[in-house]
């Protein structure tokens, strides 16, 4: 580039009085910092401006600023570090690091929050849980007393089923109440019957051998007191009980006899 | 100190700094705003406002785009002629006068005796009128180079070269 065309284009005086488009402008910007000679012409340009500004000058009064400070001191109030430049950084560092700790501050208490609360969730549903135990327990008990009240009833007559050939460990026994047509069973000493498989309860006339089924002991694995309220209107002489297929049997499978008991006097 | 640097704490509210820049630069802006409202008092009052402008501005000067005193002078002129406008609105004129800068050179329009006329006579000393009409224009009125070309219907190429020999001369006049 010929510096010495570009002063002399005239293109620097318009520079300095602001009228070149942008791009120009951005232009002698740029030359002005690679070419000393042009950022010099520049300034010699601005001078002659100053001059003849200054020479056009109704001359300000000698307290022109404290008028001019007096008003910014009234726009602008929060302007106090007339100091040092180098207080500035450490001021405002001061103060983002407050607020990045005070967020820190607020996120640590919402997590904390967050914690309490899902504890408090699951406390609460603890003390449900326990409370729904009590009230499960309530209920056995409530179910057991009735259960040993049925059982203690004067009415009752209680026969004890002894073990047969095929299962000679075994035995039950029946707690039948005439008065009201019940029968109990207590099947706590029968083994678990096999699966398709249930105890058949039957009401026995002894002479001659007369078996009438008073019901079946469904659900035998999933019955925890192993006690089984059955309807008997019979004139029994002896209780027993058979294994049998599914759904039980029209006459009782004598060969899967297995407690059988006669009712005392 | 260098400028740069008092421009700088200039920009972080360093009332010091402007305070420095007020005493650089007070008469010039003052110079510039008379040229276009011709009334001391007022101009002394413009000028005031203007360096409150300034300073509320601080953050808006951009040394990548321009002179510090380009942008200063870009600022008067606009309170000038915002001033000249509303007053020529009160008196149902229309336009700027065109001839500022070149009615005070011939006349000493401005009948503020504080005014150096006689400064301001030498340094345009020799310049022809259309020399003092284009400086009126570029540097008082803020007219950007199209502006100036379209309104005397000249090249773009020969305003430069024309402001180019009008700046060379009022230099020549101060030396």
């Amino acid at each position: 580039m010929d510096v010495e065309e570009y002063i002399a284009s005239g293109i620097l005086e318009l520079y300095v009085a602001g009228a070149l488009p942008p791009e120009e402008n951005l232009e002698v910007q740029h030359y002005a910092i690679q070419y000393p000679k042009i950022r010099k012409e520049i300034e010699a340009i601005e001078r002659a401006i100053l001059e003849l500004t200054e020479a056009a000058s109704p001359k300000m009064p000698q307290d022109g600023f404290a008028k001019v400070k007096a008003e910014i001191n009234d726009v602008i109030p929060f302007t106090p570090q007339t100091t040092s430049s180098k207080a500035t950084p450490w001021r405002s560092y001061l103060g983002w690091a407050a607020s990045v700790l005070l967020a820190i501050g607020l996120f640590w208490m919402y997590t904390e929050n967050s914690k309490l609360k899902s504890e408090i969730e699951l406390t609460n549903q603890e003390k449900q849980s326990l409370e729904d135990v009590l009230s499960n327990t309530q209920e056995e008990i409530t179910l057991k007393e009735n259960l040993l009240q049925q059982l203690r009833d004067k009415n009752v007559t209680v026969i004890a089923l002894g073990g047969q050939t095929v299962s000679p460990s075994s035995y039950a026994k029946a707690y039948w109440n005439k008065e009201e047509n019940k029968v109990i069973i207590d099947g706590q000493g029968l083994p678990e019957p096999p699966d398709g498989f249930t105890y058949q309860v039957w009401s026995l006339k002894l002479d001659p051998l007369t078996p009438t089924s008073i019901g079946l002991l469904d659900d035998f694995a999933s019955q925890d007191t192993k006690l089984f309220t059955l309807e008997n209107a019979n004139d029994s002489e002896a209780f027993g009980i058979t294994l049998e297929p599914e759904g039980g049997s029209e006459t009782p499978t004598l060969e899967q006899l297995y407690t059988l008991g006669a009712v005392g006097s | 100190m260098n400028l740069d640097n008092l421009i700088q704490q200039f920009q972080q509210k360093d009332t010091v700094a402007f305070e420095t820049l007020y005493n650089m630069y007070a008469e010039n802006i003052c110079g510039a705003i008379n040229v276009i409202v011709k009334d001391s008092e007022r101009s002394q009052e413009i000028c005031q406002d203007v360096f409150v402008k300034i300073w509320e501005k601080s953050n808006q000067y951009d040394a990548s785009k321009g002179r510090f005193f380009t942008w200063l002078l870009n600022i008067a002129r606009n309170a000038a002629i915002d001033e000249v406008r509303s007053k020529a609105h009160k008196n149902k004129k229309k336009n700027l006068p065109v001839d500022s800068l070149v009615g005070i050179y011939e006349n000493g329009e401005d009948l503020n005796s504080k005014m150096d006329t006689i400064g301001l006579q030498s340094l345009l000393k020799g310049l022809k009128e259309k020399c003092i009409l284009l400086i009126d224009m570029l540097y008082f009125k803020g007219y950007t180079q199209k502006e100036a070309a379209k309104e005397l219907n000249t090249p773009i190429g020969t305003i430069k070269t024309r402001i180019r020999s009008c700046i060379s001369n009022i230099r020549k006049n101060m030396a």
